[in-house]
């Protein structure tokens, strides 16, 4: 209820990320090609695409991990440029990597307090208050006093989904969160993120889970060398492609 | 005359060590200061800097500590800076430890791995709150064997100062050697005594790189 009352609202506001004509560079490899993208206030887009598609530098882009050569990228009405803004922007937008990325020389809960007392200084009374929450909100708060390293994968990226969630974010990247992932720790990760999906925040996930992508997208995007070549929702993404590269990455990953 | 070695010989020896003690704690105390700034001016964004403080380790490691020491001693007063043997001494370790600390530390925040920081970007976590709470912690447990090998090499360069005339441990063995004719039995003490601090230390820094590589 709350979530739809949320949506109606937010879609009479600006987009949540604006991409215009982005271009990236690695070298002389061209990364990213004439990159336009919009994603509405609590969309859910999946990126799906081969290996060295550019998804991955597209998702990094917006949290300024990479920075592009040109074009212009806005994040919650705030234009992407070298300086301040990029850390009002980091404060809004909450990523979860495919290594997780966990620190390994604090305990889960302290994994997670730290940048809300840093970045939001909220005291650790109240800190600790929100990470026990999300934490528990994963389902992993009997664990909160280990250390990253005592923990399954699966564990891991739960608690690196609580961590950046305590800050609240208005957008939640994932950069392919399952990958490197134990086929049966997959579920769990995956139940976590369609969990979220409820909540309004707006999610960007790249993934070839293309069970979540189904159950959760508002909209599927195939990227390959650089560009974006599809854009649909899941079902029509699924069920009647239009490109034929596009049909030629499905037909691999669903074919068997 | 010649005096026997006794009691006294052996206080005066004792005493020295003290002075060898604080020479390398001061040292090292410093050193750990200026090699923190040199490890993170050399891993900073800013060019200019990085390659004065490359240019100050390529200088500290390429030349001998007798002679940095020299320079210092010999050196400052041209500037008309008066120094005594104790400061010209303390301020010579403490740049060539800063120079070889900032080096194993430089290159332990270089090996950690990529994604700690982007993480911590990523958290929106500023340059000072990354490199306190996450980078530096991590990096610097990496560094605990290799910066314990190099406080034993410190301890031992401590010895040079007696060349400029310095009273700290290998100094006050020569007096007490010149006074009673007996450099063997008074060399192998002051041997003893440096190994007396400088083995434990080696022990524990051997330890700490085999727990680590198990750790891993």
């Amino acid at each position: 209820m709350n979530s739809i009352t949320k949506l109606s609202k937010d879609s009479l506001t600006e987009p949540m990320i604006i991409m215009e004509s982005v271009d990236k560079y690695y070298g002389a490899f061209h990364a990213l090609k004439n990159v336009n993208l919009m994603v509405k206030q609590g969309e859910k887009l999946v990126i799906c695409g081969p290996s060295g598609s550019g998804k991955s530098t597209l998702i990094r882009c917006i949290n300024y991990l990479e920075d592009f050569a040109s074009g212009k990228i806005v994040v919650d009405g705030i234009a992407l440029t070298k300086g301040a803004s990029i850390d009002a922007i980091r404060c809004e937008v909450g990523m979860v990597f495919q290594q997780f990325n966990l620190f390994p020389h604090m305990t889960v809960l302290q994994n997670c307090m730290l940048a809300p007392m840093k970045v939001r200084k909220m005291t650790s009374g109240q800190a600790e208050k929100v990470a026990r929450s999300y934490l528990e909100r994963v389902r992993i708060s009997d664990q909160m006093h280990k250390y990253p390293a005592q923990l399954s994968g699966g564990q891991q990226q739960r608690v690196a989904i609580a961590r950046a969630l305590c800050m609240d974010p208005k957008v939640m990247l994932f950069d392919e969160p399952t990958s490197a992932l134990d086929p049966e720790m997959v579920k769990e990760v995956l139940d976590t993120m369609i969990s979220l999906a409820n909540d309004g925040r707006t999610m960007i996930c790249v993934t070839h889970e293309m069970g979540f992508a189904r159950a959760v997208a508002d909209r599927v995007i195939f990227m390959a060398n650089g560009e974006i070549i599809e854009e649909a929702p899941p079902e029509t993404f699924f069920t009647a492609p239009k490109n034929e590269r596009t049909r030629t990455f499905l037909g691999q990953i669903l074919g068997h | 005359m010649v005096q026997t070695l006794g009691f006294n010989q052996i206080l005066i020896l004792l005493e020295a060590f003290r002075w060898t003690l604080a020479l390398a704690a001061i040292a090292f105390v410093c050193g750990a200061v200026g090699g923190l700034g040199i490890a993170l001016i050399r891993t900073s964004v800013f060019g200019v800097l990085r390659r004065a403080a490359a240019t100050f380790i390529i200088v500290f490691q390429g030349t001998p500590l007798l002679m940095q020491l020299f320079v210092i001693y010999y050196g400052l007063p041209l500037l008309n800076v008066t120094v005594n043997a104790w400061i010209a001494v303390a301020i010579g370790l403490t740049l060539h430890a800063s120079a070889y600390l900032g080096e194993i530390w430089r290159s332990t925040i270089m090996a950690m791995p990529k994604g700690q920081e982007e993480a911590a970007k990523a958290l929106g976590l500023k340059y000072w709150d990354r490199t306190v709470y996450i980078v530096l912690p991590q990096a610097l447990r990496m560094a605990l064997p290799s910066t314990v090998g190099f406080l034993v090499q410190l301890i031992k360069g401590t010895s040079l100062a007696a060349i400029i005339g310095f009273t700290e441990l290998t100094r006050a063995g020569q007096i007490v050697s010149n006074a009673t004719y007996q450099p063997l039995i008074v060399f192998s003490l002051v041997g003893a005594l440096y190994f007396a601090l400088c083995w434990p230390l080696s022990h524990f820094s051997f330890n700490l790189e085999k727990r680590f590589a198990n750790a891993r």
